[in-house]
């Protein structure tokens, strides 16, 4: 059901019934290591291409998520997903290998939450029993495709990000036990004519700022009903920046329940300058990491606001700016 | 003239550029220029060295010891392409590992790398000069362009 402007409130509470992260070997070595499903040692998976590796990874996901939630790949009715690759090839050939009726999604780094939006309206409507929603990103294959070889040395400045290798998936159902999806408020394209792509941070800052301040305003609630806010992959730029703009926009969010899972994922030894980037990023943050403290009890109510970057490397060298999108779901879990 | 020139971003965004500047890390130019510096110039050092090795031992004059000392200089970078360590020293040492031959053997090995996955037709020979290609064309019209210079002064000069 509409609430305010641009936010759908869920009154059939879709239920999240399993969630998988799977990663790569930098995740490995991350604080959030223990929260992945699977992690691989080869950035390669065993495949002779990147993208290959990337389309298996999202796989595991899913079928990880599947075995979880006790079901077979025929109890699902929807597949939703999105990624980085042009076309969207790693969703569509994972796809292809589940044989499920599917949406393609691209909302770049937004897409883990673009695609549990839309997989909670579609639950919420009795249109469906079972949804599945995955996202899937691989560093060395957003490297080739966004940036230069990834043995070519170019010096990177401290606001580049680190793109993460890993795929989540998460399931929903009608009922069952397991965190609730509650609302969802889905983000404007927001512009503010940054055009580095080394910057990315701060170009998606102002459009999850936007998301957020629409999300409380068409809500009516005040920011603590949270127990915690985390931003999709702003990085330590990023973050900072909306943080700062949220305050000057008279929207304080207190500071022990505001964070970021481009900020989470990665140690500080870790060489990721200002922090992780990517679909897989809030995807594996938050099906893994976040969710999991939902179900031990820690968190009882959380909004996650993923960002995504909407450029190509033709509209970068065509000197245009970065439009940046942001959507927020609103997941709580009474046990 | 295209609208390029009139697409002027509006009071807003240059409010959230100058607010987004001042919570950035900005690049650190002065120690990358030390260090592009530094590196650069041992980089340089080091084919110089190898110069004077092929001087020394074979049969080279200073002229024609340039070429296998370029080879080898070449052979070093790809070699540490393929290991996967220059991309870290260059992220280090930034423009000093730019210098013309290790850089370019790295531009180029690195794109062969990278689109092995593609095949070698349109993988590899299709991508290796995709960042080389560039500094080939502009290097050779450059190139082009001083010889003019230089013979149109010469004739001038000459007459």
């Amino acid at each position: 059901m509409l609430h305010g402007h641009q936010t759908w409130v869920f009154a059939n509470r879709p239920t999240i019934i399993a969630t998988a992260a799977v990663g790569g070997p930098f995740e490995a070595e991350g604080p959030l290591a223990k929260d992945f499903d699977k992690l691989h040692g080869d950035l390669w998976l065993g495949q002779d291409s990147y993208e290959k590796a990337e389309k298996v990874l999202l796989e595991e996901a899913c079928t990880t998520a599947i075995e979880k939630a006790g079901l077979q790949k025929s109890d699902i009715q929807f597949f939703l997903s999105g990624d980085l690759m042009n076309q969207t090839i790693s969703s569509s050939f994972t796809a292809r290998t589940l044989a499920v009726p599917f949406f393609g999604l691209f909302g770049a780094c937004s897409s883990s939450m673009e695609s549990l939006t839309l997989g909670s309206l579609i639950i919420d409507s009795k249109s469906a029993n079972y949804v599945l929603c995955g996202t899937s990103s691989h560093n060395a294959a957003a490297e080739k495709q966004f940036r230069y070889p990834t043995e070519y040395g170019s010096q990177k400045p401290p606001t580049a990000q680190w793109t993460v290798t890993g795929a989540g998936a998460a399931i929903l159902g009608r009922e069952g036990d397991g965190p609730k999806v509650i609302a969802a408020t889905v983000g404007r394209v927001v512009d503010m004519g940054i055009s580095d792509p080394f910057n990315m941070g701060s170009a998606m800052a102002p459009a999850a700022v936007d998301t957020i301040t629409a999300h409380f305003r068409d809500l009516r609630i005040p920011p603590r009903e949270y127990d915690l806010i985390a931003t999709g992959d702003l990085g330590k730029v990023g973050f900072t920046i909306a943080a700062d703009l949220l305050k000057k926009h008279g929207l304080e969010i207190p500071e022990d329940i505001f964070t970021d899972c481009g900020i989470l994922i990665y140690s500080k030894d870790q060489p990721v300058f200002a922090g992780g980037s990517g679909c897989g990023c809030s995807a594996t943050v938050t099906y893994g990491h976040i969710l999991n403290r939902m179900r031990k009890g820690e968190l009882k109510k959380v909004l996650i606001v993923a960002t995504g970057a909407l450029l190509s490397p033709l509209s970068y060298q065509q000197k245009e700016s970065i439009p940046c999108i942001a959507h927020a779901v609103s997941i709580e879990y009474i046990s | 003239m295209s609208n390029k020139k009139k697409k002027k971003l509006t009071k807003v965004q240059q409010e959230y550029q100058a607010f987004s500047k001042a919570r950035e890390p900005q690049r650190p130019v002065l120690l990358n220029v030390v260090r592009a510096f530094f590196v650069g110039g041992l980089i340089c050092l080091l084919g110089q060295f190898v110069q004077d090795f092929f001087i020394w031992n074979f049969d080279f004059t200073e002229k024609t010891a340039g070429n296998p000392a370029v080879a080898v200089m070449i052979v070093l970078s790809v070699i540490l392409t393929c290991l996967g360590v220059y991309d870290h020293i260059a992220q280090w040492a930034g423009a000093g590992t730019g210098v013309p031959v290790t850089g370019f053997a790295n531009s180029i090995a690195s794109a062969a790398i990278e689109h092995r996955s593609e095949g070698f037709v349109l993988g590899v020979g299709g991508n290796m000069f995709k960042l080389a290609g560039s500094v080939i064309v502009f290097g050779v019209f450059a190139a082009f362009v001083v010889a003019l210079i230089k013979k149109t002064l010469a004739i001038l000069g000459g007459s």
